[in-house]
């Protein structure tokens, strides 16, 4: 395979990627950009981060070798990068921490964010209280009621949460609102962003933040396998896990990249969040990049049983390397993630989240074609005591 | 049916205010609301008051420079099925009509891709559209669409904000043509109690890199608004107040009303007050 041309062309991955926003927001764009570009050489920053991602947030994550579930299928090795373990329970505090970071520096005392299932806004919340800057989280109104457990989070790390009423009343709404907020009050207020979607140069800030999963698990590969994986899998919404472990391993192009988007109810049935599978390329959210949309350009509403996963565009990086061909893309349906989940449960004693839950299927089907010497990274992203609720009622058990 | 001044309409309409010693009145209306039935009616009542020139908002999913007013008309607009296409029929249908009243699409980026720009600039030159307003289509994004839309005759009309830079005013305004929609103040859409007390300094930045005419839009709700834009710049827009006015009218008023209603701000466009 021919060298991979440079991922970032002036913010664009390819034809994707960019700045759709409204002029208001585009100086406080080029001033984080040059912000983020002096950090590059900005040690005590860098030193400050790594303090933090190893005391506060407890990295390293491990890779944990699933010896009763690989036993079980019967393939390749299965083995997962367990960022279930970071602190606030997924992947989300690697971005958080360090965007909250990142504002403080450029002098921005004010955080809004918006979140879906509120992992991100946990997250952002958690990061806020510790670094003692004020944190506003806009969430759609139907996620507001889903996800009422993690609310009660976010407010006692001291967040304020808005829910949002306007359109489907969900994340995507959420995140227009939360770009309304920062039109609105750009000059004292930095938007942590929840994945790597949005106007340059969020998409690669996010990625730069989130490559540290995929810079650990190499390099744990290499330590204690003497090589890399065969194949890395992980879960697609916005695509942050997924562009954060994938990414340091791109260059590897022996290592097979697969992505699993959310194929809901099935992908013929038109409900589902599986942008790069069916979608087509469009702009939203600032980014042009593969969007669920209708024959007059309207973004439709996805679903799936993972909030975290229910959303109708994806990351400018993903759909540069799905056109590639560097990284496949996949549909899993609601209820084989819930069979995923529980597989993972019964032979390992994690219970994930139901947005990993997603990738522990597709990976279990690829492992149990491939040989036993072979090896599969599955990025882990996230724990699953969020999900209680949903998963007993998608089980038809009555808590 | 082409006019004699087709493609010029806005440069023609910015010279005649001028004459006329006042600025353009430029309203708005969503296609699409109350009902796609009602929005050639709703631009014929903006034209009865003595709109200088009409946007015709293009409803998009996810409005997200707009204030709760035009995101709550897109969202009923599409729930009945307004499309892109229906936009185009509005504007023939009014040129049929006799209308030379320069008519500009105002709409977010990706229904106007998604239709394809190519095609979109190919049947806004044949039915005599005269331009675009694209909130999140900055001119480092826009060139495609620019350079397409120049080649039909149609104005690509740049926006800028209180927040632009020296630099960006520079590119925004040397890639776009017809007038300049300057926004008020750094924020979404919607009618508000009192105008920006910083816009005089960033008009006034403005006007060093450019001779095209300056409109002022965003919170503007009200004659005496209009009045003090008039002072400032050379056109003023207001679009929320005016679907306020359809909201807050009993249907059978409704047209009336908002013909009042700008009339009232035309009556108040006079320069040198």
């Amino acid at each position: 395979m021919a060298t991979i041309p440079s991922l970032t062309i002036r913010g664009q991955f390819g034809d994707y990627g960019g700045r759709y926003v409204p002029e208001t927001v585009i100086p406080a764009l080029e001033e984080l950009e040059e912000a983020y570009a002096g950090l590059a050489d900005d040690t005590a920053f860098q030193d400050e981060l790594d303090v933090l991602l190893d005391r506060y947030v407890g990295r390293p994550t491990p890779i944990y070798h699933a010896a009763r579930l690989s036993a079980e299928i019967g393939g390749a090795q299965m083995y997962l990068k367990r960022e279930d373990l970071a602190h606030t329970g997924a992947h989300k505090i690697n971005n958080a921490l360090g965007q909250a970071l990142l504002a403080k520096r450029i002098g921005r005392t004010r955080i809004i964010a918006e979140t879906g299932a509120g992992q991100h806004g946990v997250a952002t919340a958690a990061a806020c209280a510790m670094l003692g800057l004020e944190c506003i989280v806009y969430m759609g109104e139907v996620d507001v009621h889903r996800q009422t457990l993690n609310v009660f989070r976010m407010k006692l790390l001291g967040a304020t949460v808005i829910p949002v009423m306007s359109g489907s009343r969900t994340l995507k709404d959420a995140i227009n609102e939360t770009i309304r907020d920062w039109v609105t009050n750009v000059e004292t207020t930095h938007y942590i962003i929840g994945s790597v979607v949005g106007p340059h140069p969020y998409p690669t800030i996010v990625r730069d933040l989130q490559s540290i999963i995929g810079r650990e698990a190499r390099e744990q590969c290499l330590a204690q396998f003497g090589r890399l994986p065969d194949v890395v899998v992980a879960c697609v919404g916005g695509g942050s896990n997924a562009i954060g472990i994938f990414h340091p391993f791109v260059d590897d192009t022996e290592v097979r990249l697969v992505g699993v988007e959310a194929a809901g109810h099935g992908i013929e049935s038109g409900e589902h969040a599986a942008t790069l599978v069916a979608g087509t390329p469009g702009t939203l959210h600032g980014a042009k990049s593969y969007l669920l949309q209708d024959g007059d350009g309207q973004i439709y509403e996805p679903h799936s049983i993972s909030a975290g996963l229910d959303y109708p565009g994806v990351g400018p990086e993903h759909s540069y390397l799905k056109d590639l061909g560097r990284a496949e893309y996949v549909g899993v349906t609601d209820e084989q993630a819930l069979e995923g989940f529980q597989h993972l449960c019964r032979t390992e004693g994690i219970i994930p989240a139901l947005e990993p839950a997603h990738a522990m299927y597709h990976a279990a089907q690829l492992a149990s074609a491939l040989p036993q010497d072979q090896i599969v990274l599955i990025n882990l992203s996230g724990r699953g005591d969020k999900d209680m609720t949903i998963v007993a009622e998608g089980l038809g058990v009555e808590l | 049916m082409s006019g004699p001044i087709q493609g010029h309409r806005l440069a023609a309409t910015f010279a005649q205010t001028k004459a006329e010693n006042r600025a353009a009145l430029i309203t708005f209306a969503t296609v699409g609301y109350p009902t796609p039935a009602d929005t050639a009616d709703v631009v014929r009542a903006l034209l009865a008051g003595g709109s200088d020139v009409v946007e015709l908002g293009i409803p998009f999913s996810d409005p997200l420079a707009d204030g709760a007013t035009i995101q709550h008309a897109s969202q009923i607009a599409l729930e009945q099925g307004t499309t892109l296409k229906m936009a185009f029929d509005v504007v023939r249908d009014l040129r049929a009509e006799g209308v030379e009243t320069p008519l500009v699409f105002m709409g977010y980026y990706n229904p106007f891709l998604h239709y394809g720009l190519e095609r979109v600039v190919t049947e806004a030159g044949e039915i005599g559209l005269d331009g675009f307003i694209v909130p999140d289509l900055p001119p480092e994004e826009g060139q495609e669409f620019g350079t397409l839309a120049r080649s039909h005759d149609l104005d690509l009309i740049p926006l800028l904000a209180p927040t632009s830079t020296e630099s960006r005013i520079q590119a925004n305004v040397q890639a776009g043509s017809g007038f300049v929609y300057c926004v008020s103040l750094t924020g979404v859409t919607g009618a508000r109690e009192q105008l920006s007390a910083t816009l005089p300094d960033f008009l006034g930045r403005v006007r060093e890199h450019t001779d095209l005419p300056l409109a002022v839009g965003f919170g503007v709700s009200r004659p005496e608004h209009v009045a003090t834009i008039a002072q400032l710049a050379e056109g003023v827009v207001s679009a929320s107040a005016l679907i306020n006015v359809l909201d807050d009218t009993p249907a059978a008023r409704r047209y009336a009303a908002l013909t009042d209603l700008v009339r009232e701000m035309r009556e108040a466009t006079a320069h040198g007050q």
